[in-house]
């Protein structure tokens, strides 16, 4: 097993969230803005999603070297298990489910005879004999098996689950709201078995330029998406948490020193303070190949590099929040009493100040988490940013460009990347909405 | 009023002195000079000749902050901190990279900028108004969850469908406005449609959200029950008072932009080939001219700085309760 950078990170947030968890299980701050997500059928679908992108994420994020001898690649688990898409390439361009290439070209055909025509692909719909007749029946069966596929095996592990649960407290999540994310389970299982089961016959979304299905390439862009959204949280926190607590609590020169810095910071406009560090990191890429062996360990760090960077850029606005709220506290009666009380001032800072500012974290945590996926798609178009041999929905955009100006149009690319993108952030926004409803205390009247 | 404005000015100072110097430290001292030379003339096989010539070209081969070698004055100013940061100061932004005069290039750049970006605002703002005042007006009813969720929706497709599509659509299949370019005088407009359309589009989603809820923060105070009580309509309410009332953080928030309208957009502008300052941007990324972004960055914070110092001034302006002090 081999451990990326941005492989690490992740991780350390997954243990980070977990201990998280634990520390607030039972805090009743905690527990009722859960229970108000919990009563959010759109929210909790929604999750849900995102749950599920997350997953297919982290799948991408265990890597190793290739068991093949011969490449001895760094893979991760979900290109193991995509090694039919992964390693079916086509020529060029060709359509969803297609049996043919999109282009015409010169054949030779077993006499010798040249004609101008479509080439059958070299995997899309090749177990057909006759594919205009046969094609469409195929491809109804093989839906309707992933269907059957999915379905069964979500009523399987659902009523074993139900077996489970039999007896014991009632569920978090009540009634109504956990119909809905049953019912989107369902949906999700079912058209993804339906999915799998047709991509190792058809590319169910087509191939690209170079004939890479263009389904592992919008799944694999998952993972890039989350880690942007992530792990710059990731790197802001900190920076954001300590700055804008301690400027707010300890007033003075400390204060003047914070604000000017997060001032000047905010003044440079984003994209082109962004676009000047990404060119400084390339040129020092540039100057040290050596600390850069494989294509793979070069292009996870250039995202991590885009990831600290969208971080050091990004800690400004939360900054000012915190510290607003942090000079909000600093008058509260509980704190004055503790400080008349002789409690130390870290503690006071740990136990009073850093859970009741919670809650703007949070929610400036998933409202930031869309914008940024958002962002990534623009920073690769104006190639600032992830490395071009990363998968990514931004980059899948700038090679689909041109192709819109193709006769006839090459489509499908770029409604990939789009659908895949809408997906995951309209979930992330309903999900951030529904989290804000919930810790927002301005919400709170009308629970 | 003066007095206020200028000591204002003068808060201004020190933060623009902390990006130059960030900037400063961003280019030259993360990186010598030398690495920008080697990655503009190629990694492999550049002699140390060549690298000298291109350093001597720019000006980059002179000490970072303090020049021992010179005599007086000259200790100071023959340094790159000196040649390269401190003109920025007075707008003197110097010869680019490949040789251009940054200055000039910028003068002439700014008003396509300016064209398209002006005109999205504008309308935007109007656009964004209208919906939110729409979505208040018939609150609590189905038109009102529709058009949130449909907020939500806009705000989640990326900006670059909406370019993307709106050039295929409009450009290319309808073929009612060229699908890129940009020309001098009136024969602008055609071109400048279709950038100013998508903006708008783009804009909604977010835009008229915000606005609704600030709409809606203010319907609930008691002056607007006691405009109620009077027997005003609820259309006479929310624009006589509403719309007045919430117009003060809506201004301030445009207040901000405006200087930044003179920076354009960058994929907006590349998108269409506008010959604006964003599209100079992209191309600067795209050649790595360091000196062009270096003084971009250092523009858009001044135009930042002074959008700061506008809605200061505009605060005081609008709103009445605010004293200068």
């Amino acid at each position: 097993m081999i451990v990326l950078w941005t492989d690490a990170l992740i991780f350390m947030l997954l243990i980070a969230l977990a201990l998280m968890i634990g520390y607030l299980r039972n805090k009743a701050q905690m527990l009722r803005p859960l229970r108000k997500i919990g009563q959010n059928k759109a929210g909790l679908a929604a999750l849900t999603v995102l749950l599920f992108f997350v997953l297919i994420g982290l799948l991408d994020s265990v890597h190793f070297k290739s068991p093949d001898h011969q490449t001895r690649e760094i893979i991760s688990l979900l290109d193991y298990w995509a090694t039919p898409i992964r390693e079916s390439g086509e020529k060029t361009y060709s359509a969803p489910f297609a049996a043919h290439l999109y282009s015409k070209e010169f054949m030779i055909a077993p006499d010798g005879s040249r004609h101008w025509g479509t080439p059958r692909l070299k995997h899309g719909g090749a177990h057909l004999t006759n594919p205009v007749q046969q094609k469409f029946a195929d491809i109804m069966t093989r839906t309707a098996q992933g269907l059957a596929k999915g379905a069964a095996l979500y009523l399987f592990f659902g009523v074993l689950f139900r077996l489970w649960r039999r007896g014991r407290h009632k569920a978090l999540f009540p009634g109504p709201a956990s119909k809905t994310v049953a019912w989107v389970l369902f949906v999700i299982v079912t058209l993804t078995f339906a999915v799998i089961e047709l991509s190792a016959h058809y590319h169910v979304l087509g191939t690209d330029m170079v004939g890479e299905d263009v389904l592992y390439q919008a799944v694999k862009s998952i993972r890039t998406g989350l880690v942007i959204g992530t792990l710059t949280t990731l790197i802001m926190l900190p920076l954001a948490i300590v700055f804008g607590i301690l400027a707010g609590f300890f007033g003075g020169w400390i204060d003047d020193v914070i604000q000017y810095s997060y001032t000047t910071l905010n003044s440079i406009p984003g994209v082109l303070l962004i676009a000047a560090s990404i060119l400084m990191v390339q040129v020092y890429m540039a100057n040290h190949p050596e600390a850069f062996t494989s294509v793979v360990v070069r292009a996870d760090m250039r995202l991590l590099f885009l990831c600290i960077i969208l971080g050091m850029t990004s800690w400004t606005g939360l900054c000012r929040l915190l510290r607003a709220e942090t000079l909000k506290l600093r008058e509260m009666e509980y704190v004055l009493a503790a400080q008349t009380l002789g409690v130390r001032q870290s503690r006071i800072l740990f136990r009073h100040i850093l859970p009741n500012v919670m809650h703007i974290v949070i929610i400036s945590v998933v409202l930031d988490f869309s914008s940024l996926v958002l962002a990534e798609a623009v920073l690769s178009y104006i190639n600032i940013g992830v490395d071009p041999a990363t998968y990514s929905w931004g980059n899948m955009i700038n090679g689909a460009r041109l192709e819109m100006a193709r006769e006839p149009v090459v489509w499908w690319s770029l409604t990939a990347a789009f659908l895949f993108m809408l997906t995951l952030v309209l979930a992330a926004n309903i999900v951030a909405d529904a989290v804000r409803d919930a810790f927002d205390p301005r919400f709170m009247d009308n629970a | 009023m003066i007095h206020y404005i200028l000591r204002r000015f003068l808060y201004a100072l020190p933060l623009l002195l902390g990006v130059n110097i960030l900037t400063f430290m961003l280019f030259f001292v993360l990186n010598s000079p030398d690495d920008m030379a080697r990655m503009q003339l190629g990694q492999k096989h550049v002699t140390e000749q060549a690298v000298d010539n291109w350093k001597h070209q720019r000006g980059y081969d002179l000490p970072l902050l303090w020049n021992a070698k010179a005599t007086a004055t000259g200790k100071i100013t023959r340094t790159i901190f000196y040649r390269k940061s401190v003109g920025l100061f007075w707008f003197d932004f110097g010869i680019s990279d490949s040789g251009r005069n940054i200055g000039s290039d910028i003068r002439q750049r700014m008003w396509p900028s300016l064209a398209v970006a002006l005109p999205t605002l504008i309308l935007g703002l109007l656009a964004n108004i209208c919906a939110a005042l729409l979505m208040v007006l018939f609150r609590n009813s189905y038109l009102e969850v529709g058009g949130v969720v449909l907020c939500v929706i806009l705000m989640s497709i990326s900006s670059l469908f909406y370019i993307i599509g709106g050039q295929f659509l409009i450009g290319k299949e309808l073929r009612l406005v060229p699908i890129s370019g940009y020309d001098t005088g009136l024969d602008a407009i055609k071109f400048i449609v279709l950038p100013v359309a998508i903006g708008v589009l783009s804009g909604i989603g977010s835009g008229a959200r915000w606005y609704r809820t600030l709409f809606l923060e203010e319907v609930e105070k008691d002056y607007v029950r006691t405009a109620r009580a009077k027997g005003l309509t609820e259309v006479q309410v929310l624009f006589r008072h509403v719309l007045k009332n919430a117009m003060i953080p809506i201004l301030t928030g445009v207040v901000v932009v405006l200087p930044l309208l003179f920076m354009g957009s960058l994929i907006m502008e590349s998108f269409f080939s506008i010959p604006g300052l964003g599209s100079y941007t992209i191309d600067a990324i795209g050649s790595q001219d360091f000196a062009i972004v270096r003084a971009m960055v250092f523009l858009g914070s001044v135009l930042y700085i002074a959008g700061l110092l506008l809605t200061d001034i505009s605060y005081t302006l609008v709103d009445p309760r605010v004293r200068l002090s």
